[in-house]
């Protein structure tokens, strides 16, 4: 465990670097992007005294270092600034928008792997025959189409044609949740509404199918790849010698040890999914971070796209720990050369 | 008298390919008895390994593979045994001895995990105590030190001769009546090879357990077993007593076989035949046990 840690700390401060330079890009690209946020704000009919009046006000006249430490002063005190679009502070902003995403991906990452892992595992056990074939056009059917034209299409067919799911929100009317993680799913259980709770998973289902669908192709593709390498491997030989089941083989003795190579790729899938995210929430009106993203833009609101920026990159970054992690309690190699620096 | 352990009559295996079918066993019968150590030895090619695992049925499972002739095992008929209990025997009262002792245990899994799993082949539901303790002494009799510490490391972690005898204790785990070693420490260097042999012929014989030995090694073979089968191509050509087989090989094939030893006298090996009409000569017999008096 104290290997793991080690680990963990030594990302951490890698991770702290790379945000004050992401931070600084995003800093200086919203400024350097044209519009002048001040006018946009204020509209075509405000006079140019008002204008200098709010440029003043928010420091837009200092040069960009300046406003850039100040930017820094401020964050140290959790303060991302207001929003010129809501006219709240951007944190608050965020802290109702984030959750919807990620609790968005969180389940499309749980399908990913919930339904990628088995199916590349099944192509492997079968390797050559049907199942093996079935899973590779499923894949590449994944693989070939980004997410949001997966979107379109399961709102179409599943939502417009055969009514079954809903076609927006995260909701059904008639439920009220209250609010405590910002997770509607996690929150109907708090609440104990077992009813909102399945009203909550079917919304949530088509949207999230949808991001994961490439992941899961690719998962499933590259699971398959491993495990086919593992098969040829001594240690299923000797694995069957011993008389274990075909099935036993494939779920435990050439799957773990394939397993390895694969987390690494399903976790920059995972990561992936963050960017993803923002054109699936637009086709299924999710009340995630991405239609607040997409107008800050539009508007020019300064701090508001600096603040959504930084928060990906810092979920970003947690996700790829996250997976290294979880490399290093699965991989023993890694866990053991860790102790031994 | 009692039935060999196992008795391999007449067996043929083809694989199906695209040219259609290529026989690459020719009717191969071997027995070996209660307790008896015998070595199935040729140059690679010869059919050795693949006779191992028709013994195991792993050949049978792979698709384009046709296995003929008879298998009994302990008396039994292994073609006509049900595919469920055919599986029950591998690892139980067959098990088998891998080339690579590193590549063979599985990188994933402490030494103690799969130990554990092994045991529950023989014993289902053994406790973990049970399973540690048990493994505990196999380890201990394959003069592993410290086996717990060996029980808590991942393959990786241990030395070549050290996985060797690993997989020699959990060969062992569930006193199966016929081991089969295929070219076991092939992988090692010599002196860890002979030591881990020296190791496994002593378990072998506290255990009574009976060993097809493959090989190629001709020093190994004339120090382990007691009888000899020579293969090539397919097809045995000699076998007897081991003794009587080195002392008077009376094959050709055996002849060139023993010839392509490097001696420590040096003078290189010598020019011998790949190929000879002479080794397709009839198989050689020497007379068993008692009836010529020729024990090893």
């Amino acid at each position: 465990m104290q290997a793991v840690l080690r680990v963990l700390l030594k990302r951490l401060g890698t991770s702290v670097i790379v945000l004050i330079g992401v931070s600084m890009l995003i800093f200086a690209i919203a400024r350097v992007i044209p519009g002048d946020p001040a006018r946009i704000a204020l509209g075509p009919n405000a006079t140019a005294e008002q204008v200098e009046q709010l440029r003043t006000a928010l420091h837009l006249d200092q040069p960009i270092a300046v406003q850039y430490l100040e930017f820094l002063r401020d964050l140290g005190q959790g303060d991302l600034g207001m929003s010129l679009y809501t006219n709240r502070p951007v944190a608050q902003d965020i802290a109702q928008f984030l959750p919807a995403t990620l609790e968005l991906i969180f389940v499309a990452g749980a399908l990913m792997i919930l339904i990628g892992l088995p199916l590349g595992m099944i192509a492997a056990r079968y390797r050559g025959r049907w199942p093996d074939d079935l899973v590779r056009v499923i894949a590449m059917l994944g693989v070939s189409a980004p997410s949001f034209v997966w979107a379109v299409v399961l709102m179409l067919v599943f939502a417009f044609f055969l009514p079954i799911f809903p076609v927006a929100g995260r909701l059904a009317e008639g439920f009220d949740v209250p609010t405590v993680t910002g997770f509607l799913t996690v929150d109907s259980l708090l609440a104990g509404d077992p009813a909102a709770f399945v009203s909550t998973l079917h919304h949530i289902a088509l949207p999230a199918f949808a991001l994961a669908l490439s992941g899961i192709g690719q998962a499933a593709r590259l699971t398959r790849a491993n495990m086919v390498e593992t098969y040829d491997r001594p240690y299923v030989e000797m694995a069957r010698s011993y008389g274990w089941p075909e099935h036993r083989i494939a779920t435990r003795y050439a799957f773990k040890p394939s397993l390895i190579p694969s987390l690494t790729i399903i976790g920059l899938d995972f990561a992936a999914m963050l960017g993803n995210a923002f054109l699936v929430e637009a086709v299924f009106a999710w009340p995630g971070l991405s239609r607040y993203g997409v107008e800050v833009i539009l508007r020019k609101d300064l701090n508001a796209i600096v603040g959504t920026v930084l928060v990906i990159s810092a979920a970003f970054l947690i996700v790829n720990i996250i997976v290294d992690l979880l490399t290093a309690v699965i991989n023993p190699r890694i866990r053991y050369s860790e102790r031994a620096k | 008298m009692t039935d060999p352990v196992l008795a391999l009559h007449d067996l043929r295996l083809a694989f199906k390919g695209f040219t259609g079918t290529t026989e690459v066993l020719h009717g191969l019968s071997l027995s070996i008895d209660r307790g008896e150590r015998v070595a199935l030895v040729g140059e690679s090619g010869s059919g050795k390994s693949v006779t191992a695992r028709i013994v195991l049925g792993l050949i049978q499972e792979m698709r384009g593979a046709k296995v003929s002739g008879r298998l009994r095992f302990q008396g039994q008929d292994l073609d006509r045994l049900p595919k469920r209990a055919r599986h029950g025997l591998r690892g139980t009262a067959m098990s088998m001895i891998f080339q690579d002792p590193t590549s063979s245990l599985n990188p994933a899994y402490r030494i103690g995990t799969q130990f554990r799993e092994v045991l529950a082949r023989g014993t289902p539901g053994i406790t973990a105590e049970a399973a540690t303790a048990r493994a505990t002494a196999l380890l201990d009799e394959v003069a592993i030190p410290q086996p717990d510490r060996v029980l808590a490391a991942y393959p990786f972690q241990l030395s070549g001769g050290m996985n060797q005898r690993v997989m020699i204790a959990m060969a062992l785990a569930n006193e199966p009546a016929l081991l089969i070693a295929d070219e076991p420490g092939t992988a090692l260097d010599v002196t860890v090879q002979a030591q881990t042999l020296r190791l496994m012929r002593r378990v072998v014989e506290q255990h009574g357990t009976a060993v097809l030995f493959i090989s190629h090694n001709l020093g190994v073979v004339r120090e382990f077993a007691d009888r000899t089968y020579v293969i090539y191509r397919g097809r045995i050509v000699e076998h007897g007593p081991t003794e009587a087989v080195f002392h008077t090989p009376g094959h050709p094939y055996t002849r060139a076989l023993m010839a392509a030893q490097p001696r420590i006298t040096g003078g290189g090996v010598p020019e011998i035949a790949e190929r000879d009409a002479q080794y397709g000569d009839p198989m050689v017999v020497h007379p068993t046990g008692a009836a010529a008096g020729a024990g090893a």
